[in-house]
């Protein structure tokens, strides 16, 4: 990624991450909540083309927003009886949540600013980093590889059998 | 001005707090796993983040996400299978209307 240019597409996609996450939590048409959504994985994938990270950023814009988001739209439809604009959407807990929350974020930045990270930068990796994540897939990961499949399979077959009708 | 690892993990920290503020206030239980699905992204990011900046000879942090990702799609098939189960028999999403093992 050209440097010039990467800060500020870095503190755009913060941006669009930030305001749209925040909608996603806090409007009440949970259909809207859903478009929002897509646009925050969208920007999360520009994140991960800001870090050389295009593979990540591919199977991010096909699998959360290509499959992840048409199913909550899906779950949505489905449900819309009840996911009314007049319905309230949030409960009774949202003063304490807000405090445990802007706790915990204000917990985590102390932390990562007097943190002291054990950067190497003098061997970046530039340009396709999808054939080596493949060799590594099926080498040093395979065993991994082989039991998320299964994984994939058990969910497959259990979201059939929770969904199906009797 | 340079972009590091801190600003990237900053930016995780806060979308994982919006993803916690979600899950502990939303109502719809769709709305949950969107709000869940909003905290495997910031975990993501931080993931990607320090590959790039601590480990960038492996790609053992951006294999990582990949699993994560993976799970997370498992996660979202299953939740949302139960979510539509609990619909049919209750006629209602709002987790807190839904307290059939609650004693």
């Amino acid at each position: 990624m050209d440097s010039a240019i990467a800060p500020y597409l870095f503190y755009l996609f913060s941006f669009m991450i930030v305001v749209s996450g925040l909608l996603v939590v806090t409007l009440r048409d949970i259909f809207h909540c859903a478009l929002f959504l897509i646009i925050c994985l969208f920007s999360v994938a520009g994140v991960y083309v800001l870090l050389g990270a295009d593979f990540i950023a591919a199977v991010q814009v096909l699998l959360y927003v290509g499959a992840i988001a048409v199913l909550m739209i899906f779950a949505i439809m489905l449900t819309a009886k009840v996911s009314g604009i007049g319905i309230k959407q949030q409960n009774e807990q949202v003063p304490i949540a807000i405090i445990t929350t802007v706790a915990f974020v204000a917990i985590a930045l102390y932390g990562l600013g007097k943190t002291i990270w054990n950067i190497k930068t003098d061997a970046v990796i530039s340009g396709d980093t999808t054939m080596a994540i493949g060799k590594l897939l099926m080498t040093t990961y395979v065993v991994p590889f082989e039991i998320v499949s299964v994984v994939l399979l058990a969910a497959l077959i259990g979201a059939i059998v929770i969904a199906r009708r009797n | 001005m340079e972009i590091s690892l801190t600003h990237y993990l900053a930016l995780a920290a806060v979308l994982f707090g919006i993803g916690l503020f979600g899950v502990l206030t939303r109502r719809n239980a769709v709305g949950i796993l969107m709000s869940i699905e909003l905290m495997f992204n910031a975990v993501n990011i931080n993931l990607v983040a320090f590959n790039r900046y601590v480990t960038p000879a492996d790609f053992s942090g951006q294999i990582f996400s990949i699993f994560v990702i993976v799970v997370a799609a498992a996660e979202a098939t299953v939740g949302l299978a139960i979510v539509l189960l609990i619909y049919r028999n209750f006629r209602d999403i709002f987790v807190d209307n839904i307290n059939l093992m609650k004693w």
